[in-house]
């Protein structure tokens, strides 16, 4: 474990270490890339005058609604999905068809509807992701076991109660895994939709400052970006592991 | 005359496969008394467990019928409990909850009674101080007496049980046959039991059913007239290995 834990953390020692390098070393321009000093410099003055948690804030509002919205949807049209070949029959070409279609590409229609408001935020999130998730989910109940189903058959479960009881808990664990992979989608999606029109948020940072040319602050914003997905990706398995402890074991032994 | 708890008439099952399609089973005929313990004994493949899973509802018969009490079976029911061949806990269950998960539609016990029967029914299997461990964190056998312990709970007019010893050591196996017995005995279920351990069907069974396979049918019918209650001593009589014998020769002819 600890070895396991050096190697990750060399990993990203190696990418930082080639950032300071090149600039320190004045190999690259400071106009393209910030050194590491430059870059905590300004994240100590977005801490002083509160922008960046104002930014995440509000970043992390709208990724949480939007993410929400798709999921509450995604969860009962995906699993009735995965378990009726009829809902499936229905939805699979409709969704499978929708979801091919760029979700960025509606922006400017969404400004349209919903102008620039956290509501547009929320809609290209939803656009981006629910669709996937929806085929996701349903896959995720496709391949339950058929064995575990019969059992629930054979001991009198209805309908209702087998997807209840047995096809959803069996898929559990993979749903999870699911949202956890649409949660960061959902993250791109939000960045686009900030970058294009906001006037708050991490992504609207990014695109202000590339107005000044303070590309500090750009990278600064990736930087955060990209920690924040970190700190929610490891939640998403912490949580797992509380919620799925009898999946530990065969983990191990496979 | 005997009231019959199942009756297989004519029952024909093929699988089709793009267009090319198999005969498992072949013209069956069987039925089970009420309060009978009937085994099915073949070679692999003879369709053992294809013909369980017809009578447990699982499957659709080609031809011919299944009458469970004279109503001809259309789907799974608590009338009917099985316990696979292989395994089939619930991973997510502690080991009591799979058992107890058996009582989940009966509304006249509380949960905790439900609690109380489900650890009753591991510490019979042999499972005492493992009702909290999942199902990943136990040997193959013991999943499956958890499988039986959760069949048993129930208390299903007819079990079906397909191979359920197959992964158990020679000596758990024994200790299972004997609470097998024991347990039909007093719960005076009945009983369809698959194996091919020639010896294990001849202990336990009234009655026993050779299979040939290719395609599967029944070969043989022997009542096997052992006093009962039997313990292990019966395997080293005369009759027994009379019996041993005669199903040893016909299981010997289908090799020609
Ligand atoms: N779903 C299926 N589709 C196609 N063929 C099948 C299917 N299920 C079983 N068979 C075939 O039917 C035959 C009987 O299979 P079955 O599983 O009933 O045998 P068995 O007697 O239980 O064998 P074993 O003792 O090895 O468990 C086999 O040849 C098998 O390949
Ligand atoms: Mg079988």
């Amino acid at each position: 474990m600890g070895k396991l834990r050096l190697i990750s953390a060399s990993g990203i020692l190696l990418v930082f270490g080639a950032w300071a390098i090149v600039t320190y070393s004045g190999l690259v321009d400071a106009l393209f890339l910030p050194t590491p000093t430059q870059v905590l410099l300004e994240a100590k003055k977005q801490l002083d005058d509160g922008t960046l948690f104002l930014d995440i804030e509000m970043s992390f509002y709208r990724i949480l609604m939007g993410f929400l919205l798709s999921t509450i949807f995604a969860l009962p049209i995906g699993v009735l999905m995965g378990t009726s070949k009829y809902w499936n029959a229905f939805w699979e070409p409709l969704v499978g068809f929708i979801r091919y279609m760029p979700a960025v590409a509606f922006i400017p229609l969404s400004i349209l509807w919903f102008g620039t408001s956290d509501l547009q935020k929320f809609f290209i999130i939803f656009l981006g992701v629910f669709f996937q998730a929806v085929i996701m989910i349903a896959d995720n109940c496709k391949t339950v076991k058929k064995s575990v189903v019969e059992v629930g058959l054979t001991l009198g479960l209805n309908k209702f109660e087998i997807i209840k009881d047995i096809i959803f808990r069996a898929a559990l664990p993979s749903i999870w895994d699911t949202l956890r992979t649409i949660w960061g989608w959902a993250w791109t999606y939000l960045v686009v939709a900030e970058l294009v029109a906001a006037s708050s948020g991490l992504g609207f940072r990014i695109m202000q400052a590339q107005r000044y040319l303070s590309t500090e602050t750009i990278i600064l914003g990736i930087l955060v970006i990209g920690i924040l997905g970190l700190v929610t990706d490891l939640l998403f398995s912490y949580l797992a592991k509380i919620m799925f402890p009898w999946r530990e074991r065969e983990k191990i032994s496979n | 005359m005997a009231v019959n708890e199942l009756v297989a008439q004519s029952v024909v099952k093929e699988f089709s496969h793009k267009k090319k399609s198999f005969l498992a089973l072949d013209h069956i005929n069987l039925n089970i008394g009420e309060h009978e313990f009937v085994s099915l004994l073949g070679p692999s493949g003879c369709g053992k467990s294809t013909l369980l899973r017809l009578v447990a509802g699982l499957d659709k018969v080609s031809e011919g019928q299944i009458l469970l009490r004279d109503q001809e079976i259309s789907k799974p029911g608590r009338d009917r409990g099985v316990v696979f061949q292989q395994y089939s806990l619930l991973p997510w269950l502690h080991a009591w909850e799979n058992v107890a998960f058996a009582l989940k539609k009966d509304k006249t016990k509380s949960k905790q009674e439900k609690k109380e029967l489900a650890f009753h029914f591991l510490e019979l299997v042999g499972l005492k101080g493992f009702e909290d461990a999942y199902p990943s964190q136990m040997s193959g056998g013991m999943q499956q007496r958890v499988a039986i312990a959760r069949a048993l709970v129930y208390k299903p007019n007819l079990l079906l049980m397909d191979e359920p010893f197959g992964a158990l050591d020679a000596q758990t196996r024994k200790e299972m046959q004997d609470l097998v017995l024991k347990v039909f005995t007093e719960a005076r279920s009945s009983v369809l039991f698959v194996t091919h351990d020639v010896d294990e069907a001849i202990y336990l069974s009234d009655r026993v059913y050779v299979m040939s396979a290719k395609p599967g049918r029944i070969a043989k019918e022997i009542k096997i007239d052992l006093p009962k209650p039997r313990d292990w001593n019966v395997q080293l009589s005369e009759e027994f290995l009379k019996y041993k014998r005669e199903i040893l020769v016909e299981l010997q002819s289908q090799k020609k």
